[in-house]
């Protein structure tokens, strides 16, 4: 589904990522942990298409296509969804329009017929559930004036309700309180299936007790330098950070 | 990767969709201004000594008054010798229906899309269309005729009422109330009169579609709305105009009566043609719009503009009855090098006065947007009551948005409040959108028409679909 290879990206002149190789196929689900600053929010904003950043060399295969060929909005009608680390607030735009118009233009895209109010609020209601998010939220503006929990709640719903094929939850357990966190993961697992796959970017091992990986990559210094299953994340939460920079410096 | 989005300061601009030009045979006098144009112009009309007579005081006075320089735009200096003041388009005879009106002149409405046979059939509007400065057609005058409304153009109620009209002109607006005004009263061609007779709620709303046709022809709107006692009407007036390399001129009036226990709703969507995007060419609208409330009377203003290189223009309210209540919705965009200096003036002479000011400023590009409004308490005026929200919002970082709110209280029971916000579309709220698959064109109408709805809900129905389409036309391509 995902094919990266040799993936160079520099911001400003700095390069971030020094050649990341990753390869996700459908119904899996890897998660990417790294300690601050070494370029897990850059990978996930360069996959989604966020201005700014410069592809030096390498190559990102999305479903065959070839990413970088695509605009933001084109990704995102291939099935590329990022739950953003800090939401935007869009004030005067209902949650409600502002999902209806995605889900439509997403729609729209794939050859399928625009949902109409009525049915566009049956599927929403019901995936609200899944995130146990208050119903008056959809009336209230994108983002504005929600708590931390329900911003994140928040992207998780979009999520539900726009069904990507590939998601990449960029930190979306920070901020989060412990029952938060249970019920956003609750909310991906119960989205998990044979044909999508998710992308965690992690800071804490503590997501992964939620939502469990099959892959665990360890970005450092712009580079994966260790990769294995979900034990990895354990081994990384018991002896910190610092092993793997030892081991990288050994190497 | 960034070769599709180049970031929200490139913006380029749509050809303006209107801009075709009419070939119907001109009736033009000469270039200039003087008293002899004048009593051409009123000549033509028909129009009776009196009327003639107002217009060359206006006239003199216009020549001693200096053009009002306060607001914050810029332009070269007009020639006023050098403009065209009397264009009609040559009538065989008046048209007593539309298969009397000139087919040419129903092609270009057809073409904007406002077919005066389908307004006529399907919406229930009565339009009268001015095409250049004279009335070409007038529709649903028999059914308004019946409730005793009249609905004209303003020359033909010159001639066939000539005491109510004059009992009305220019008692809102003087003769000599500003630069423009003057010019108007002096050399006004056209325009509409209202008159709403004592408890008739008007059953329909009243439109009027101007159109700017001739190169160089200044065009000099006179439009006056009487409700009489207790009566109610809802008018509507939209606008487009074809392209021209030169600035045209347009300086209209507008005079409301509400008298006691009347509500007058004006409602205007104004989309001329606003230059390219150099800023060349575009049309120079120096617009002079007030209301006069009686005891218990309500006005409200309603305007969506997007158009006209320069906007000059404050539909203002005298609230001079006790219990008046006075409104002003307003969406002022502007993009390219368009420049907008717009608001209102609020007088609340009568006791428990109340008025409300919504403004929503939208600038765009090179543009400069500026909110201007005067709040005035009078010292009669117990308990008045005013609310202003003053709203702009930026997209880009070339553009300027101002705000230039006066108060003036001479009351201690007066409750004025006054909230100012300005905001930018980001970056990062357009590239959220695209994230979830909406281009950013798209995305940009949908935060404008979340912006603006507070404003979009006061106008009618089909005139808010209107003005919600011609937003994100105006600003169509306004981001790579």
């Amino acid at each position: 589904m995902l094919e990266i290879h040799n993936l160079r990206v520099s911001i400003n002149g700095n390069r971030i990522l020094k050649g990341i190789n990753l390869f996700i196929n459908a119904g899996e689900v890897h998660a990417i942990m790294g300690p601050n600053g070494s370029g897990k929010s850059t990978l996930a904003h360069i996959l989604a298409g966020r201005d700014g950043y410069v592809v030096e060399e390498g190559e990102v295969l999305f479903n065959g296509k070839d990413l970088f060929a695509l605009s933001p909005e084109e990704r995102a009608w291939e099935g590329l969804f990022l739950a953003f680390q800090y939401p935007i607030e869009i004030p005067g735009v209902s949650n409600a329009t502002f999902l209806k118009t995605a889900l439509n233009e997403i729609r729209k895209h794939r050859g399928l017929p625009e949902l109409d109010a009525m049915d566009f609020l049956t599927t929403v209601r019901k995936r609200m559930k899944l995130v146990d998010m208050d119903p008056s939220l959809l009336g209230r503006p994108v983002n504005e004036g929600f708590s931390g929990g329900e911003k994140k709640r928040n992207e998780i719903l979009q999520m539900a309700v726009l069904e990507p094929r590939l998601a990449i939850l960029d930190e979306t357990d920070s901020g989060l309180d412990i029952d938060s966190l249970k019920t956003v993961a609750n909310g991906v697992n119960s989205l998990r299936n044979k044909d999508n796959a998710i992308l965690v970017i992690t800071h804490y091992q503590r997501l992964l007790d939620y939502i469990v990986p099959d892959y665990v990559h360890v970005l450092f210094d712009g580079r994966i330098v260790e990769s294995g299953d979900k034990t990895l994340a354990l081994d990384l939460e018991r002896k910190g950070y610092d092993w793997i920079k030892e081991k990288t410096a050994e190497s | 990767m960034d070769k599709d989005r180049e970031g929200i300061d490139f913006l380029t601009q749509k050809e303006y969709e209107y801009g075709f030009v009419t070939d119907i045979e001109m009736d033009l006098a000469p270039k200039g201004l003087n008293e002899e144009i004048i009593r051409m112009i009123s000549g033509k009309k028909g129009e009776p000594e009196e009327v003639l007579r107002w217009r060359l005081k206006a006239y003199r006075g216009w020549t001693k008054m200096k053009e009002p320089r306060w607001a914050f735009i810029e332009y070269p200096s007009i020639d006023y010798q050098d403009i065209y003041y009397y264009a009609a388009p040559r009538k065989k005879k008046r048209p007593k229906s539309m298969d009397e009106v000139d087919s040419e002149i129903v092609a270009t409405f057809n073409k904007l899309g406002i077919s005066l046979e389908e307004q006529e059939a399907l919406s229930g509007v009565a339009v009268d269309a001015v095409m250049d400065s004279v009335s070409v057609a007038t529709t649903f005058k028999k059914k308004l005729k019946e409730l005793g409304i009249i609905f004209l153009s303003i020359s033909e109620a010159i001639r066939e009422y000539p005491d109510l009209v004059r009992k009305y002109l220019g008692s809102v607006v003087a003769p000599n109330d500003n630069f423009f005004a003057a010019l108007n009263s002096a050399v006004f061609t056209d325009g509409t009169f209202v008159y709403i007779p004592k408890g008739i709620r008007c059953p329909m709303e009243l439109s009027t579609y101007f159109r700017i046709n001739a190169a160089q022809t200044g065009q000099f709107e006179r439009t006056l709305i009487v409700a009489d006692k207790e009566s109610y009407v809802s008018y509507l007036e939209g606008c487009t105009a074809p392209i021209r390399d030169e600035n045209q001129l347009h300086a209209a009036v507008v005079e409301l009566v509400a008298l006691d226990g009347a509500e007058i709703k004006y409602s205007t969507v104004q989309n001329w043609y606003a230059g390219d995007k150099e800023g060349k060419g575009g049309i120079y609208n120096f617009v002079t719009k007030r209301g006069l409330c009686g005891n218990n009377s309500k006005i409200s203003w309603a305007q969506v503009e997007t158009g006209s290189a320069i906007t000059w223009k404050y539909p203002s309210i005298i609230l001079r009855g006790d219990n008046a209540v006075g409104e002003f919705h307003s969406v002022a965009l502007t993009n390219n090098y368009q420049q907008a200096d717009t608001g209102t003036k609020m007088i609340h002479l009568g006791k428990n006065t109340r008025s409300t000011i919504i403004s929503k400023g939208i600038s765009a590009g090179h543009s400069n947007n500026s909110y201007r409004g005067l709040v005035k308490i009078g010292p009669k005026a117990d308990n008045a009551k005013n609310y202003s929200q003053c709203d702009s919002l930026l997209i880009g970082n070339k553009c300027g948005a101002h705000t230039f709110p006066y108060i003036e209280v001479n009351n201690p029971t007066a409750n004025v409040e006054h909230e100012a916000t300005t905001s930018k579309i980001s970056e990062d709220q357009l590239f959220y959108c695209n994230q979830r698959g909406i281009g950013t064109e798209e995305a940009i109408g949908l935060i404008i028409n979340g912006y603006a709805r507070e404003v979009f809900k006061r106008l009618p129905m089909e005139f808010a679909v209107e003005a919600q389409k011609l937003l994100a036309v105006r600003l169509e391509g306004s981001v790579g």
